[in-house]
């Protein structure tokens, strides 16, 4: 067993910006653990740009961005272990892991910060019917085998699900030589962000086909076809639109789940709208001393807001670290409504004295002309007029600390949106 | 030496073909796809049925009760996943509940041993979540689950082990006359003799009986869809929850797996395409909501994965085993549920049959154990470490969601009838059977499939050979 004040799981952007935070508060007792062969994360196989513009004021690809981040961990001498897969996390923060050089590890941490990302939603999860050939990829694993391995997944292609990984493949594949024959979304709205619709989609002719979904997959062995209809209002297919497209390869784009498999081992309380932790504004999850931030705690659209909010867990966890005394749990809930659909932290310290506080939020439909209304007891603390909101774009509010303590003495602190 | 061809490589060619290794003789099996295990044994319920089904004094009834009894020695023989979990038929009418007793009094004439007819109350004590609108269940302590297509795996690797000889992607056109024998034609022009030809062909098994017999055989396809659950689910039941038969079937079941998914299903419809394995959006819909039937609590929400297999229903309604009306061609046909179960107990009838009308004899040196490749997931921390140190392929972890490493996937790739595709590791050593269903490992384990193999990324299949995966980037 190895004693470890800290131990951060995931070297992606995540990971990264927590050990460089936890660093930088005064922490050197740290290590990384990094299941891929090399640090970055997702951001590896993101070749395309528009990553750095919150945190970097410039446009970076994500290798350049992972890269600034590889850099500021190298810098500080940061311990990290790559191609080892943590096994479990225990209630007690030990954490098993494994590779090949030291075989099984086992860490006894002081915290853990969970900073292990997200994973796609398969084809099986919205069981979709047909023939399961070959041909049928999730759009990051698309992405990856072009990006990072340089194969073709296919040539002609229809893409399920307009999140941003399937806009930004259909613009890849584009560029490849594939013709992308159609994005079929189920949804009314797409659940990517409107810069992908435009630059993506719209820039190349592409077919975005809203209230769509494939019915049919056609192909013996290889794909050779789907069949695709619109849906009603209760999203059920109607049969008398349904046509065939041909095409030989289905990227499905249908939503990212955060993977809190270890969370579970540890028993973190999860919660069941977002999929992540439920923390508090420490990110701070039920079981004490663990931390998660990222993607795995919620998912992003951006990877500026990941390393924002992996920074502030990185430098909580060192204020945990170096507390004498068990956190008190006296919290303020911070509730959502009125077409919010979350929002993160759910909890916020009715004790701790706080210069700033962030909530993300995502809504569940589109809203139009609409006033984004945080709520302390019955006063309205903060209030923003929205022309547009959407479920693809998360929505943050920075409370300063009139409000927060405002919130810490109603006791009451809720978030909504208020129509005209 | 008599020459033995065995037809199809699915659980019961697999499993003859090990019976008969054990005697002096040189045993061929001819599978059509590029793996073993791969027409109806990889997709099917995986039960290993009590024996109250199957009408007393047919040879669906013998083999199912034979069957049954081997499965614990066997299942540690040959190391594949067994357990005796125990199910129940659910009776939601009062009115059917003369029919579950009838089910209750065939049991008995099979000789099914520790079943009970159970109140509602008593059905809830054992399993929480199946419907409160149940009239009573039949509970036969003596079913069980298997892992179909490892079962198939295991049989098949100690047969070769033994000497036999497996040639795969051979597909059977034609069977002549060939001196005492015959010769087995295949669709690439190799051809094959045997002193005895045994038709294990599952649903073609009518084709290959047809081109030799007099006596024709017709077996219909049968359709059986799926929904495979997420392991999160596994508290739902840890017993399998039949409902009552009809003629097309045990109807739709919801049971643990091995492995410790639940899997719901099969729909049960007759199709006309025997390679018809597409799933509908009708047979899943029925999947579901038949399911939930059962047990309510089952959300969609929690699917993985959904399939489909082809039943090899016989118009002779059982099984058809025997030599045929032609000397040295042997059928072992129509093998539908209870296939699986009666399997074991076929083929050693099968085997001492023939070996009785070819005169062999049993040879020297069987080897009968075979041990199945390590499953790192479940090993103790001690064996985990041991396996690392011999090999440190072990300690790297391909498949995170069911947690496979290098190792196994290597091992999967160079044992007796190897891997050679995606979804044979898959089948092997769980590597892509998990919730995120090889989003993560695919491209890994193709990188390692064209290593270990000595061939390029991009012939790589993911079942059937020359369908690809992904194209060479042209520049």
């Amino acid at each position: 067993m190895i004693n470890k004040n800290l131990v951060i799981i995931g070297g992606g952007p995540a990971g990264l910006a927590a050990a460089k935070s936890a660093y930088d508060s005064g922490e050197r007792d740290i290590v990384i653990l990094e299941r891929e062969s090399v640090l970055g994360g997702v951001l590896n196989q993101c070749i395309h740009n528009g990553f750095g513009l919150h945190t970097f004021k410039e446009e970076l690809t994500g290798p350049e961005y992972a890269s600034r981040y590889i850099q500021e961990v190298q810098k500080r001498g940061i311990e990290y272990k790559l191609d080892t897969t943590v096994l479990n996390v225990s209630d007690k923060k030990i954490v098993t892991a494994v590779n090949e050089k030291d075989g099984l590890l086992k860490y006894k941490a002081k915290a853990v910060i969970l900073a292990c990302g997200c994973r796609e939603r398969p084809r099986g999860g919205i069981n979709v019917a047909g023939s399961r050939c070959a041909g049928i990829f999730s759009a990051g694993t698309a992405q990856k085998l072009i990006n990072i391995d340089g194969y073709m997944p296919g040539k002609e292609v229809v893409i399920l699900g307009s999140g941003d990984i399937g806009l930004i493949m259909a613009r890849r594949m584009t560029f490849e030589g594939a013709k992308v024959k159609a994005v079929v979304e189920l949804m009314p709205y797409s659940s990517g962000l409107n810069r992908n619709i435009v630059q993506c989609i719209k820039d190349f002719n592409i077919p975005l086909l809203f209230s769509h979904t494939i019915v049919d997959i056609k192909g013996e062995g290889r794909v050779s076809s789907v069949v695709i209809a619109k849906v009603d209002e209760n999203l059920q297919p109607i049969m008398s639109t349904a046509q065939e497209i041909k095409c030989d390869t289905i990227l499905l784009s249908i939503g990212l789940l955060p993977e809190n498999e270890l969370a579970k081992s540890a028993s973190v309380q999860l919660s069941p709208v977002t999929g992540g932790a439920i923390v508090d504004e420490n990110m701070m999850t039920s079981v004490d001393g663990i931390f998660e931030c990222g993607n795995v705690l919620h998912v992003h659209d951006l990877v500026d807001f990941v390393s924002m909010e992996s920074e502030d867990a990185g430098r909580s966890a060192v204020e945990y670290i170096n507390r004498k005394s068990k956190p008190k749990r006296d919290y303020v809930e911070i509730k959502c409504s009125g077409g919010v659909r979350y929002v993160v932290p759910q909890y916020l310290s009715k004790s701790d004295k706080l210069d700033k506080l962030q909530l993300k939020m995502r809504v569940n439909n589109v809203y139009k002309d609409t006033r984004l209304v945080v709520l302390a007891g019955d006063e309205e603390i903060y209030s923003k007029k929205k022309q547009i909101v959407t479920p693809g774009e998360m929505e943050s509010v920075i409370l300063n600390k009139e409000m927060i303590e405002k919130a810490q003495k109603s006791d009451k602190l809720e978030v909504m949106l208020k129509g005209e | 030496m008599k020459k033995i061809i065995v037809i199809g490589g699915g659980v019961t060619g697999c499993s003859i073909a090990r019976e008969l290794v054990r005697y002096d003789t040189e045993v061929t099996v001819l599978e059509r796809f590029n793996d073993v295990s791969s027409g109806t044994t990889k997709a099917n319920s995986g039960i290993v049925h009590a024996g109250f089904d199957a009408k007393p004094g047919t040879l669906k009834a013998k083999f199912n009760m034979l069957g049954n009894a081997m499965f614990e020695k066997l299942s540690k023989e040959l190391d594949f996943p067994f357990k005796r979990n125990g199910a129940f038929v659910l009776c939601f009418d009062k009115e059917d509940l003369p029919r579950l007793r009838e089910l209750y009094d065939r049991g008995i004439k099979n000789g099914v041993e520790d079943m009970f007819l159970l109140t509602p109350e008593e059905v809830w004590d054992i399993e929480p979540n199946i419907t409160h609108d149940i009239a009573g269940a039949l509970y036969a302590k003596t079913s069980g689950i298997v892992s179909p297509y490892e079962m198939a795996i295991a049989y098949a690797e100690n047969a070769a082990v033994n000497g036999c000889n497996f040639e795969l992607e051979k597909k059977v056109v034609d069977i002549q006359k060939e001196g005492e024998g015959w010769k087995v034609i295949c669709e690439d022009g190799s051809s094959y003799y045997g002193d005895m030809v045994i038709n294990c062909a599952g649903v073609h098994a009518d084709e290959i009986n047809n081109l030799v017999c007099d006596k024709k055989l017709t077996i219909i396809p049968r359709k059986g869809e799926y929904m495979l659950y997420d392991k999160t689910c596994s508290f739902i039941t840890s017993t399998t929850i039949f409902q009552m038969p009809s003629k097309m079937g045990k109807g739709i079941l919801v049971a643990p797996t091995t492995h410790g998914n639940i899997i719901t299903g099969p729909t049960a419809k007759d199709v006309q395409d025997k390679e018809d394995l597409d799933t509908t959006f009708e047979g899943l819909n029925e999947v579901y909501d038949k399911a939930r039937k059962s047990v309510p609590s089952l959300n969609k929400k929690f699917v993985i994965t959904q399939f489909s297999g082809i039943r090899a229903h016989c118009t002779e309604d059982d099984f058809v085993i025997g030599e045929s009306d032609k000397k040295g061609f042997y059928n072992v046909a129509g093998i539908e549920s209870p296939g699986l179960t009666s399997a074991p107990a076929i083929a050693v009838y099968v085997a001492e049959d023939i070996a009785d009308k070819l005169d062999l004899k049993k040879k020297k040196g069987f080897v009968a154990k075979r041990k199945a490749i390590p499953h790192f997931a479940i090993l103790p921390d001690r064996e985990r470490e041991k396996l690392i140190k011999e090999n440190p392929l072990y300690g790297k972890v391909i498949c995170r969601c069911e947690v496979v490493t290098e190792g196994e996937i290597v091992d999967a790739i160079n044992r007796p009838i190897g891997a050679k595709t995606v979804d044979g590791v898959k089948r092997r050593t769980r590597a892509g059977m998990g919730r995120c269903q090889s989003g993560f490992c695919l491209e890994r384990v193709m990188e390692i499939l064209a290593r270990e193999l000595g061939v390029d990324f991009e012939t790589i299949a993911k079942n059937e050979s020359g369908k690809y995966i992904v194209y060479r980037k042209e520049k």
